[in-house]
């Protein structure tokens, strides 16, 4: 899905739409809600050695009523499709959609000729945001898809000069090269 | 014309320092559970996470409200509303200091009571409009948990009552000014003399953690079983609003604490006595409350009702009876 380009009300004020869009992407509370696999790691997200709590994403709420971010993580079954269509449904506008894991971005390693029961990728029924691959991607996978929806929500970036991280990356790999 | 204006600006105060606490004390709660959990909690957004609650209140306001299908319309709407008013009208008579305080009502404590049952209406409405069967289940669970603990919280402050003799809340910390052994936790210099106070504390403590739906005795929202309990279908700001009142009443808890037991503003030492002091015995209570919810893990709805039924009920009114006969003697 692109961004889309809808105002929100008949009245725009730019400054209080600007404030608002930096509150809903400080205040992502994902749904309570995991599949397969990838659930483990998404827990593993919110447990205290990657705490997704810093960026004001960990309240998992178990209601979709209060649920901004449904994360997909997991296989999706055919079986199942319909209950996480209801849910989607039963959020209330804005809410967002983030397919974490091979399995939810395109069915993964069950994209197989045999396979009979499994939809291949969670965007076939939903308007997913946000793609997070890995087979399971790992928790800094996840808050990285965080970071990136929040600059899709607001058009703020919370970590500026992306150059100089991407400059300490190739240092990095060198040492694990010379570690190895 | 002069005396209006000051009540409504008591008012007025009152309901920022309800609001205030009821935001900021979410934050609290977060990065408390963050330390206990070993990990930093919400800290990125503004010095030390401060931003993090007017954020979610801004998220909140703006989301969609769904008023779902074949709910009752007027009870829905009206069910936040009627949990948080109360609470934000018994801060009214709360008094924080011998000159700090809105309204010095001669049965303050009465009216504080009263008010903190009518929250409970608020919550019977709530699993009852909104036409879910998670939320009418634990509604039934939440009223059945406010008639057990109110109970023996009131003839706790009833004990109280009868060794300070007065309902005004002002009198009640006057008579225990001057140092640690006047407080009604431990009062052994005090006007009244009665070793049973330290098993009061503990009753009103157990009680007002019950009375507010604090782990562990939330069944009203117990995730496991009930989803997210008798706010499930509320979203929005309905949801923001619970979570105030929530907050809010645990201010309350810990205030009548202080008042009741520790002496409100009188320092322990005799120096000093003033707000602060009071504002270090509530937080002091408030963070005893947070550290309780994220080390114990939840109860059962048969534990938590013959916790209350079977012992602190008999306990508290073994208490009263004896604080009487106390009071005779000497
Ligand atoms: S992507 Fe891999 S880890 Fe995630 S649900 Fe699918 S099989 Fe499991």
């Amino acid at each position: 899905m692109g961004k889309e380009n809808i105002p929100e009300s008949v009245v725009q004020l730019a400054i209080a739409d600007d404030i608002i869009k930096i509150g809903r992407a400080n205040s992502l509370w994902p749904l309570t809600f995991g599949i397969a696999c990838c659930a483990i790691e998404m827990m593993a997200t919110g447990g205290s050695r990657f705490d997704m709590s810093r960026f004001g994403a960990e309240v998992f709420r178990p209601s979709p009523r209060q649920a901004d971010l449904l994360i997909i993580a997991g296989t999706v079954t055919k079986k199942m499709q319909p209950g996480i269509k209801t849910l989607y449904d039963q959020m209330p506008e804005p809410k967002w959609v983030m397919a974490m894991g091979n399995c939810a971005i395109s069915g993964g390693p069950f994209a197989i000729k045999e396979n009979y029961n499994v939809v291949l990728g969670a965007d076939t029924f939903l308007p997913v945001d946000i793609y997070v691959p890995g087979c399971p991607p790992r928790p800094e996978g996840l808050l990285q898809g965080i970071i990136e929806l929040e600059e899709l929500v607001s058009d703020w970036k919370r970590f500026k000069d992306p150059e100089k991280a991407h400059s300490r990356q190739p240092s990095i790999r060198a040492q694990a090269d010379k570690e190895v | 014309m002069i005396l209006t204006l000051t009540i409504l600006l008591a008012v007025i105060i009152a309901i920022a320092w309800a609001a205030f606490n009821a935001a900021y004390l979410v934050l609290a709660e977060r990065r408390g559970a963050g330390i206990i959990q070993r990990r930093p909690g919400p800290n990125i957004n503004g010095p030390f996470g401060l931003l993090q609650p007017p954020l979610d209140g801004i998220k909140l306001m703006a989301k969609q409200l769904i008023i779902p299908d074949g709910a009752d319309k007027f009870m829905y709407i009206s069910a936040p509303v009627l949990v948080m008013c109360p609470a934000i009208m018994s801060f009214v008579a709360l008094p924080y200091s011998d000159w700090l305080q809105a309204q010095n009502i001669d049965v303050g404590l009465l009216m504080v009571f009263a008010f903190a049952s009518m929250g409970t209406m608020g919550i019977v409405f709530a699993g009852w409009s909104s036409r879910n069967k998670y939320s009418l289940m634990a509604a039934m669970r939440s009223v059945s948990q406010a008639v057990a603990y109110e109970i023996p919280m009131i003839i706790t402050a009833l004990t109280i009552t009868l060794m300070a003799g007065t309902t005004n809340l002002d009198a009640i910390v006057a008579q225990q000014s001057e140092n640690f052994f006047h407080w009604n936790i431990f009062p052994l210099f005090g006007e009244t003399h009665n070793i049973l106070m330290p098993f009061s504390f503990l009753i009103f403590f157990i009680c007002s953690m019950a009375e507010t739906n604090r782990a562990p005795f939330d069944l009203g929202e117990a995730e496991g079983e009930l989803v997210a309990g008798f706010h499930i279908e509320y979203g929005s700001m309905g949801f923001g609003l619970f979570f105030m009142g929530e907050y809010a009443n645990i201010v309350i808890g810990a205030t009548l604490a202080t008042i009741f037991f520790l002496g409100g503003w009188s320092c322990p030492f005799g120096l000093f006595p003033g707000v602060w002091w009071f504002l270090i015995k509530m937080y002091a209570i408030i963070f005893t409350i947070i550290w309780i919810r994220w080390t114990f893990p939840r109860t059962t709805i048969y534990g938590l009702l013959n916790l209350s039924w079977k012992i602190l009920i008999p306990a508290s009114l073994v208490n009263l009876l004896l604080t009487a006969g106390l009071m005779k003697v000497f």
